[in-house]
């Protein structure tokens, strides 16, 4: 399977292109790393990817078939700010079935603990929020999964565990995964292949 | 000592800060639903006049003391209350039902945006208590006149709050996280704006209450509002000025301190409910 991106430009004002004719694609079960600037158009990128932004020039693609809406969305987003991604009204266990019934072996392999279920989301940390948020993701439906620094707002150990987790399952899956990060030593340690945003964007 | 040492001091040691919370909201909801209560059971015999006990001053009898006629004050306090209570209930509750259906109507579209806006701003650009008295004589006056006087123009602030928790929650990243699991428009308004939205409608409910009730005591001591023989507190206070000056003080300043304690009572429990509603706040 594959997912391309044909040609997309994006910007907020007319003649003001952050994204231009950049094109990419990813296989699946494979690992591919993007590094760009601040400012450089990652997250525009990832969310034209995945569905969020809608208003583009240029073609996303899933095995040449243009990915349909109101249904589940192959292709999963994971935000840099998790506690942005869950309603803070609703209980930790609601969050994390509201894409799929997870698994006992998906929240071991995550080391989500069984009390964390119960909880509400401000009384958990960032870096448990976003492990929730992953395991969330990784449903029977998804193909694709984006990931936009991700792991910035947890310390070196976390960041090990999470990716290492996040591997396995990918891998497992068979699931074709985008790293977005400004960490070049995070990329080169992950992935299979690396895109410098600089390279393909004539923005 | 331990966080929850520090807190559980004082009357109801032992218990924590929710627990108390709970405890004085429900003690304050009783004292309110009591008086609303005791209304059926006043017969017309105790609001009868009685002349040969007129103008005493409070005592075990007469805890509020008697007015000129001989009635008892406490009697009538209690019974404008209730009355008062009543009216700020269906008010604000048409109120808040006017407020949905107006914040829900902005979320729409540009122009319904617009127009609710325009709205808003045209009655918040005229006195309160002027548009008041001129819809309640407009409607005939009396209770049914109050209560939309006071319904129609009590909603702006709450359809502002509905309309802003909307906007704001369009914008929300887990509202795309869902729609991206294929969640329907419906399912998503259920499950994810209502649990902040129906919070808002209570609170805004309650915290209107004091508003109704003074501003229909003040239409009604104006003269604009219930009709005098009934014992609103609006007439209770509009009359006994008339007596202030000869030196009966009770008959002003114990119904005045009632209206006080059930306005700050409704103001209290709109606040202790907002804790207890609230996620962020559900361990203080």
């Amino acid at each position: 399977m594959y997912l391309k991106a044909e040609n997309i430009s994006f910007g907020y004002k007319k003649d003001n292109w952050i994204l231009r004719n950049v094109n990419i694609s990813l296989g699946s079960g494979e690992v591919l790393g993007l590094i760009g600037d601040s400012g450089s158009g990652k997250s525009t990128l990832c969310k034209i990817l995945s569905g969020y932004e809608t208003n583009y020039n240029g073609t996303v693609s899933l095995d040449g078939k243009k990915i349909p809406s109101g249904i589940y969305n192959p292709v999963q987003l994971i935000f840099q700010h998790p506690e942005k991604a869950v309603n803070p009204k609703w209980k930790m266990k609601d969050i994390l079935n509201e894409g799929h019934i997870v698994s006992q072996e998906l929240l071991e392999s995550f080391g989500i603990k069984e009390n964390w279920l119960n909880r509400w989301p401000n009384e958990l940390s960032g870096g448990e929020l976003q492990r929730f948020a992953l395991a969330r993701a990784l449903g029977p439906g998804t193909k694709f999964l984006i990931a936009d620094e991700i792991t910035t707002m947890v310390d070196a150990i976390t960041q090990a565990q999470i990716w290492e987790s996040i591997l396995n399952i990918v891998e497992e899956l068979n699931i074709g995964v985008l790293v977005v990060s400004h960490d070049k030593n995070l990329i080169n340690k992950l992935c299979h292949d690396v895109l410098h945003l600089s390279d393909i964007n004539t923005g | 000592m331990t966080a929850s040492g520090t807190i559980s001091k004082g009357l109801f040691r032992g218990f924590n800060l929710r627990q108390k919370t709970i405890l004085l909201t429900s003690f304050i909801s009783l004292l309110l639903i009591a008086i609303v209560a005791s209304n059926f059971f006043i017969d017309n015999r105790s609001m009868s006049t009685d002349f040969e006990s007129k103008n005493l001053a409070p005592s075990f009898d007469h805890p509020f003391g008697t007015d000129w006629m001989g009635r008892d004050m406490f009697i009538r306090t209690l019974g404008g209350l209730g009355l008062s209570i009543m009216i700020g209930a269906i008010a604000s509750t048409i109120s808040t039902i006017l407020s949905i259906i107006l914040g829900l109507l902005s979320s729409v579209g540009k122009i319904e945006d617009s127009f609710v806006s325009w709205l808003v701003d045209v009655f918040l650009s005229i006195p309160h208590l002027l548009l008041i008295i001129l819809i309640s004589i407009g409607l005939g006056g009396g209770a049914t006149g109050v209560i939309m006087g006071v319904a129609f123009t009590h909603w702006t602030s709450l359809t502002r709050i509905v309309r802003a928790e909307i906007k704001q929650l369009k914008t929300q990243g887990y509202i795309q996280v869902s729609r991206n699991f294929g969640k329907s428009k419906w399912w998503i308004a259920v499950k994810h704006f209502m649990p902040h939205l129906i919070p808002q409608f209570i609170l805004g409910t309650i915290l209107m209450f004091p508003h109704a009730i003074l501003h229909e005591a003040s239409v009604t001591f104006l003269g604009f509002g219930l009709s005098p023989h009934e014992p609103a507190i609006g007439i209770i206070l509009s009359e006994s000025m008339r007596y202030l000056s000869a030196g009966y003080w009770w008959l002003a300043f114990f119904p005045g301190l009632s209206l006080l304690i059930v306005v700050l009572s409704f103001d209290m429990i709109g606040e202790n409910l907002d804790k207890l509603m609230n996620p962020k706040k559900a361990h203080e």
